[in-house]
């Protein structure tokens, strides 16, 4: 890519709001001509980078290139762009034909070239006709319609959207959807449109940048993102998704639910620990169980529409969910298969939690902000060490109190056969942590170790 | 038989409320020099009201009170205004404590804001006049226009700023056509609410007007009342004054059920 095919240029984009980081070093390439999401759960970040490319709020560190030009500085009625926001944000005190005009009144266009520009943009979002209604009269989509040709009426460079479809119902929405992905052609411009919505993400986009925690966690085409996640949190949050703790034992084959398969990864070297990504739809069930690679009990079976979705519990005590057009009965013994192109191996983004702490004195070690007690290890007191703890020793509580520091769960992975849990302490670390307890989204627990389960090491 | 004492007793209530008013009204229409007499019907009282010649002073004392209340009204409108949508952009501690600094002296008796007036006027040596009452006015008004411009900043779709912004508005071109016109209700009721407040003010009125000889129409009547027996021609002028106030609330009341009818209609 030569750099005058891009656009919008984002280089080491940071943000905080007061103590929170809400943007972390953000790079991101936009091409001219394309249709890219910005895609995460709520708080990731995405809005905010938005905002940030619209001219709101100004970045704390970093710029934002615009055909090589800085307007990280210029002020948002001086920038080329225009945005669609998810609650329309129409004027309620002009009607629709004056909502639609107003860039242009502004820009000193000529009335008669504003009437046709205006009449062309309300065809484009086929609102021919309501040039004269008053803009609270009309339906949500029919307000993101106009909202839509207010933007576009004004030839911007690039057109920004902020969940424009979030307010509408599931059959408006689809509508819209196909709408807004042939205005992009027809346009020719750059939209970037920002969504938690991960199917409409990969229905209308060009290129996805999932984002999680305020940082870049994939940038991709709509299949690669599918296919290809780079962590479990892409995995994840992209469509339903079985993620395994596995071990690479060499190239091209892979350990994981007990079972060794046959994979197409390479180069993560032997016997590695890794994450597996198998797709629900991926795994083939059969009712004859003696012929498969593996089998397992049939825990329960929802009718989902298109197809069944089924719990199966397998011979090793792993729990994986799949989809299949057929319905097999509860209980039942059924055997299954994975074809080696449809294992995805993905490196493990850690093996334990490692801390910076500090020894308060020889048996005891202060780390998350609080005491934890330690094996004296000929450490002495002010010593700066790394402490590191297996995902399974940390033990959460439900009384917050009992633990030595607090923490908020805040998100949650089934891998299987156990939860892997983020737990966000007060002090901002985040510890994980392996359990077969079930936690909820937001619990406040107590975190506490064993003595003997802490490894300490001084830092040098 | 329940039902009967129900009406009586709402009739009884409103003929208690309006009789007052119905008095002055009914005696409006007689020559007598003291209320309670009726000599036979005559609208002489109100030709004498605007003849001006011997009543001059009351005269001038209405015009005082309307010239008064309309650049108080005005001038703590425009202020209110600006320091709505100051304290509406305003986060979290700061706001709350601002907004609560208006609010104290709405609840502050007027007696009280009329003598730290007076006190306030004495110590920069500022002689008392025409001046000082209204700005003594435009004090007391400009929080009721804040507390009635707010709601509808609140309402407002936070938006929309942005939105002008992001068309290419500048900062005050999005002020102008955006968020003016979105709060003009607030500002034209802020308006009203100033102006009847100041036309009602005695308390504050009478520290802050000084003793140069100028009256308002309250400072008037009470001067009047001092001297023994109300001057006649007051009754008209309060008559006058009511139906006046009573025409206009029928427009408001109507033009606002009017406004809610063709909601509920889209």
């Amino acid at each position: 890519m030569t750099n005058n095919d891009s656009i919008i240029k984002i280089e080491h984009l940071s943000k905080a709001f007061g103590d929170k980081v809400v943007l972390d070093d953000i790079n991101l390439s936009i091409r001219r001509g394309e249709f890219i999401t910005l895609l995460g759960p709520s708080g990731c970040g995405k809005t905010t980078l938005l905002r940030m490319i619209a001219g709101f709020l100004k970045p704390d560190s970093g710029v934002i290139l615009m055909e090589g030009n800085d307007i990280s500085n210029v002020p948002p009625h001086r920038r080329p762009l225009n945005t669609v926001f998810q609650r329309y944000a129409l004027f309620p005190h002009l009607n629709v034909y004056d909502n639609i005009a107003f860039g242009l009144k502004l820009n000193k266009v000529q009335s008669s070239e504003i009437e046709a520009r205006v009449r062309k943009a309300l065809k484009m979002v086929s609102m021919t006709d309501y040039e004269d209604r008053d803009v609270n009269s009309l339906s949500g989509g029919q307000q993101q319609r106009v909202a839509i040709a207010r933007a576009i009426v004004n030839r911007p460079k690039v057109l920004l959207l902020d969940e424009p479809l979030a307010a509408l119902d599931l059959k408006m929405r689809k509508d819209m959807q196909m709408e807004l992905k042939q205005m992009h052609q027809e346009l020719g411009i750059t939209f970037i449109y920002v969504t938690h919505d991960q199917e409409e993400a990969l229905t209308l986009s060009d290129t996805v940048v999932v984002m999680s925690d305020g940082k870049i966690q994939q940038i991709g085409t709509p299949i690669d993102i599918y296919n290809e996640p780079v962590n479990s949190f892409v995995a994840d949050f992209i469509g339903e998704s079985n993620i395994l703790n596995g071990t690479m034992i060499k190239d091209r084959e892979v350990e994981f639910i007990g079972h060794t398969f046959e994979c197409v990864d390479e180069g993560f070297g032997n016997n590695a620990p890794v994450d597996v990504v198998v797709r629900p739809e991926d795994i083939y069930i059969i009712a004859n169980a003696e012929n498969a690679k593996f089998t397992g009990t049939v825990k329960s079976c929802i009718f989902k529409g298109v197809h069944y979705e089924m719990f199966v519990e397998t011979d090793k005590g792993y729990e994986l969910m799949l989809q299949d057009y057929n319905a097999f009965e509860v209980d039942s013994t059924v055997g299954m298969f994975i074809k080696p192109s449809d294992i995805h191996v993905m490196q493990k983004e850690r093996t334990c939690n490692v801390f910076e702490g500090k020894m308060v004195s020889s048996t005891d070690v202060e780390i998350l902000g609080g005491q934890f007690q330690c094996a004296d290890c000929g450490l002495k007191e002010g010593d700066n060490v790394y402490v590191s703890v297996n995902f399974e020793h940390i033990e959460l509580m439900d009384n917050k109190e009992d633990g030595t520091v607090i923490g908020e769960v805040e998100f949650i992975l089934y891998k299987g056969n156990h939860y892997h849990l983020t737990v966000l302490t007060d002090s901002g670390e985040k510890v994980y942590v392996d359990t077969n307890d079930i936690w909820d989204k937001g619990d406040i627990v107590g975190i506490s170790v064993n003595i003997s389960d802490l490894h300490i090491s001084k830092k040098v | 038989m329940k039902k009967f004492f129900a009406q009586t007793y709402l009739w009884l209530l409103l003929a208690l409320l309006y009789a007052p008013i119905l008095i002055i009204g009914v005696f409006s229409f007689t020559e007598a020099k003291v209320l309670g007499n009726w000599t036979g019907f005559s609208t002489k009282l109100y030709t004498s009201l605007f003849a001006g010649g011997v009543r001059h002073s009351l005269i001038d004392a209405i015009e005082n009170t309307l010239t008064i209340a309309l650049i108080a009204a005005a001038v703590s409108t425009i202020l209110g205004s600006i320091a709505a949508i100051g304290i509406h952009n305003m986060r979290g501690r700061r706001r709350q404590a601002i907004f609560f600094l208006n609010n104290v002296p709405m609840l502050n008796p007027d007696i009280i804001t009329g003598i730290s007036l007076f006190l306030l006027f004495i110590s920069l040596g500022i002689s008392q006049g025409y001046m000082t009452v209204v700005l003594a006015h435009i004090a007391f008004c400009t929080p009721y226009v804040v507390l009635s411009v707010m709601p509808r900043l609140q309402q407002m779709n936070p938006n929309i700023y942005e939105a002008a912004l992001d068309l290419g508005a500048t900062p005050f071109q999005a002020l102008r056509k955006v968020i003016i016109p979105e709060i003009r209700p607030g500002m034209i009721s802020g308006f009203i609410l100033a102006f009847t407040l100041s036309i009602d003010d005695f308390a504050v009125t009478i520290f802050t007007i000084g003793n140069e000889g100028l009256e308002t129409l309250s400072t008037f009547i009470y001067a009047d009342a001092r001297k023994g027996g109300l001057t006649p021609e007051l009754r008209p002028l309060s008559t006058i004054i009511f139906v006046t106030v009573l025409i206009l609330l029928i427009i408001i009341n109507v033009r606002s059920r009017r406004a809610a009818r063709k909601q509920e209609n889209i």
